[in-house]
């Protein structure tokens, strides 16, 4: 296990690498001056020179890179800006302030959208997922898979714009989405963040309810199912333990990709909902030619993928022992 | 240790044997037509003795001992007829009634050991589950319990193994395993089913001389299902044997393979290869092919393939169903004379 987890870190850490260098480069392919926007709006010629000395852009791209990457491990030193510390991540172009503290600032919002909307759809795509396997052919089953079809087909900035629409502005029965922080009024943290995390679940419940349905009915009909019922095991115990068990390893995998997807694809759900995530910060980063912000949000989405795909390959081995290395 | 005295209880029991199927029917809603598994079939299980059933895939071999179980959902499989099991009456109890029965009284062990033990837990913890969920262990005890199961059943190094899996196991192993698994409340009676297909000889051999130690030390009653006879002459005290769904012959192994009388058993028999007989002389199969279960032949159900239905008179095989007869002891299925079926047998052996 400890070889695999090094192994997998090993190649995690470089996918990063590349991720990020693909990114660094790109951006000085686009045109922009990022030490005038730094400057402001008047600007005398010393001063921009001064700006782009202090952000480190008189020096080669390349250099630049190396820099930044150090920066990362070891912290770094800026002329007039001062000492940043590691990690760093650079300095914000536009306000002047390690990117950093912001992304600590901003994290937590996209945290807590995507990690409290997968708990959701999780339990309750699971759970319709073994009532309509439990039901099959039944009206039951009809109607799990018909509104199961129904979430798939719909998108965000659709279902999200007109659950805004018409249950925050119209009826008012639910305020506005917005974030308090968990340890301050977990109550009203989970109020407030409870209409994007019921349309995210109705986009995502659907994957795990028609994946658990369709492996659940092949278990249910694997013979060590039979088995633990001939042995006098009760109906709950054979479909939870045992019949359960065999449908997880489907559902990690799912898990796993969606859970990547609603870390990388915040950009739409905090749009949608106005919420001040790492999605914003990555749509204003690009809007404002700034790099350091921009490159903390990607290498966050690139490495918010790759760990979680570590942790899918290793939960496999946790659900399955036949898995397991030996 | 009293079944004599067991007179009329509930709907009326008839036999007083320790299991006793009566008139039993199980068939199946499918989107063909409904699928006549088991189809009027009788036979009784004495206390401590071996009943060997044999019959071609989809005789009703494997429906039956699924239905004493309880293990057809009433919404697929329709069931009549009674089974009697200790004074109970199975096919109409409670769900609850059943689950206790199951793994505790009445316990199977099914013919593919990979694939009917869970992947996902330890032999130990499959062992031990049966035993807390009957006997109300502790882990502690059901996990000790397991593990002098697993000696019994002849596991070297059974204290470490408990905390193996099933894939950890060769077929053989896994196979003793089930049985551990299957024997570990000291059930009366004991189903296995093909407990022996899925592995090799030497093992089968070895198989059945655990369940038959096991049999002498615990009273134990078996249920074989098998297709191999020769599996039959070596463990089973009894046979019935099946087809399409009914009985066609039943006695005691001498009786059944030693002096058989249905035509039926004698293919069976013709079909099976001996170590004494010529390698020129081919094996001869049962003529034609198992009937259709949801259109079964009219008459008896074996007349379309049978070589003698005309030394029986005009149309009986293809018009009457026949019953056991004698009831009791050895009996067939069959309208042929007694005489007429010594000496068709007698030809027949001369033939080989």
């Amino acid at each position: 296990m400890l070889r695999f987890l090094t192994r997998r870190g090993l190649s995690a850490a470089f996918i990063l690498l590349i991720v990020s260098a693909v990114t660094f480069f790109l951006f000085f392919a686009v045109p922009g001056d990022p030490a005038r926007l730094a400057c402001g709006k008047v600007c005398p010629p010393e001063t921009l020179v001064q700006a782009r000395h202090n952000l480190g852009l008189d020096q080669p791209i390349f250099v630049q890179f190396v820099e930044w990457v150090s920066g990362i491990f070891v912290g770094r030193e800026y002329e007039g800006l001062g000492h940043c510390p590691a990690p760093c991540l650079g300095y914000s172009f536009v306000n002047q302030e390690p990117v950093f503290g912001t992304i600590v600032d901003r994290l937590p919002v996209t945290l807590s959208l995507t990690v409290g909307a997968a708990v959701v759809f999780l339990l309750f795509g699971v759970g319709t997922g073994i009532i309509a396997a439990l039901n099959q052919g039944k009206p039951l089953d009809k109607i799990a898979s018909v509104s199961s079809l129904i979430g798939a087909s719909v998108q965000i900035y659709f279902i999200g714009t007109l659950a805004m629409y018409f249950l925050v502005f119209q009826w008012q029965v639910i305020e506005r989405p917005r974030y308090v922080p968990l340890t301050e009024d977990p109550i009203g943290w989970a109020y407030g963040l409870l209409l994007p995390w019921i349309v995210l679940a109705i986009i995502f419940t659907a994957n795990y309810t028609r994946m658990t349905r369709s492996t659940m009915v092949e278990q249910l009909s694997e013979d060590y199912v039979r088995t633990a019922r001939a042995k006098g095991m009760s109906a709950r115990t054979v479909v939870l333990r045992f019949a359960l068990r065999g449908t997880l390893t489907p559902i990690a995998t799912i898990f796993g990709i969606d859970l990547a997807s609603l870390i990388g694809g915040a950009i739409i759900t905090e749009t949608t909902f106005s919420l001040q995530g790492i999605g914003r910060l990555s749509i204003q980063s690009v809007n404002n030619d700034d790099l350091p912000m921009l490159m903390a949000t990607v290498l966050l989405a690139a490495a918010a993928i790759v760990v979680f795909n570590v942790i899918v390959d290793a939960l496999y081995a946790v659900i399955d022992p036949r898995v397991r290395l030996s | 240790m009293t079944a004599v005295t067991i007179t009329e209880t509930g709907r009326g029991r008839r036999s007083d044997s320790f299991l006793s199927v009566q008139d039993l029917h199980v068939s199946f809603q499918t989107e063909d037509g409904v699928v006549k598994a088991v189809d009027g079939l009788s036979f009784e299980v004495e206390k401590g003795t071996t009943l060997g059933i044999v019959g071609e895939s989809g005789s009703g071999k494997s429906v039956t001992n699924l239905t004493i179980l309880g293990l057809h959902s009433s919404e697929q499989a329709e069931i009549r007829g009674e089974i009697w099991f200790e004074d109970q009456e199975l096919v109409g109890a409670s769900r609850g009634t059943l689950e206790r029965l199951r793994g505790n009284r009445i316990a199977m062990i099914f013919q593919d050991p990979l694939t009917a033990l869970s992947p996902f837990h330890t032999v130990g913890r499959q062992i031990g589950e049966v035993y807390r969920k009957h006997k109300g262990a502790s882990k502690r005890e059901a996990r000790d319990r397991a593990v002098e199961m697993l000696e019994r059943v002849g596991i070297p190094n059974a204290r470490v193994r408990v905390d193996d899996y099933p894939h950890h196991f060769s077929g053989g192993m896994r196979q003793r395993v089930m049985i551990a698994m299957a024997l570990v409340c000291d059930p009366a009676l004991v189903i296995a089913d093909e407990p022996t297909t899925a592995l090799d000889v030497t093992v089968q051999a070895q198989i059945l001389d655990l369940l038959k130690d096991l049999q002498d030390q615990m009273g134990t009653s078996i249920i074989l299902i098998t297709h191999d006879l020769g599996v039959v002459a070596q463990a089973a005290h009894n046979v019935l044997v099946m087809y399409a769904g009914r009985a066609a012959e039943r006695g005691t192994v001498r009786e059944v393979l030693g002096t058989p009388r249905h035509p039926y058993t004698w293919g069976l028999l013709s079909s099976a290869p001996r170590l004494g007989s010529s390698v020129d002389v081919p094996l001869k199969p049962v003529r034609g092919t198992p009937p259709s279960l949801l259109t079964p032949p009219p008459g008896c159900r074996f007349h379309p393939r049978c070589d003698y239905r005309n030394q029986v008179g005009p149309d009986l095989c293809s018009t009457e169903l026949p019953e056991l007869s004698p009831e009791r002891g050895h009996g067939d299925a069959c309208y042929l004379t007694l005489t007429q079926k010594q000496e068709i047998f007698t030809q027949l052996m001369e033939g080989r």
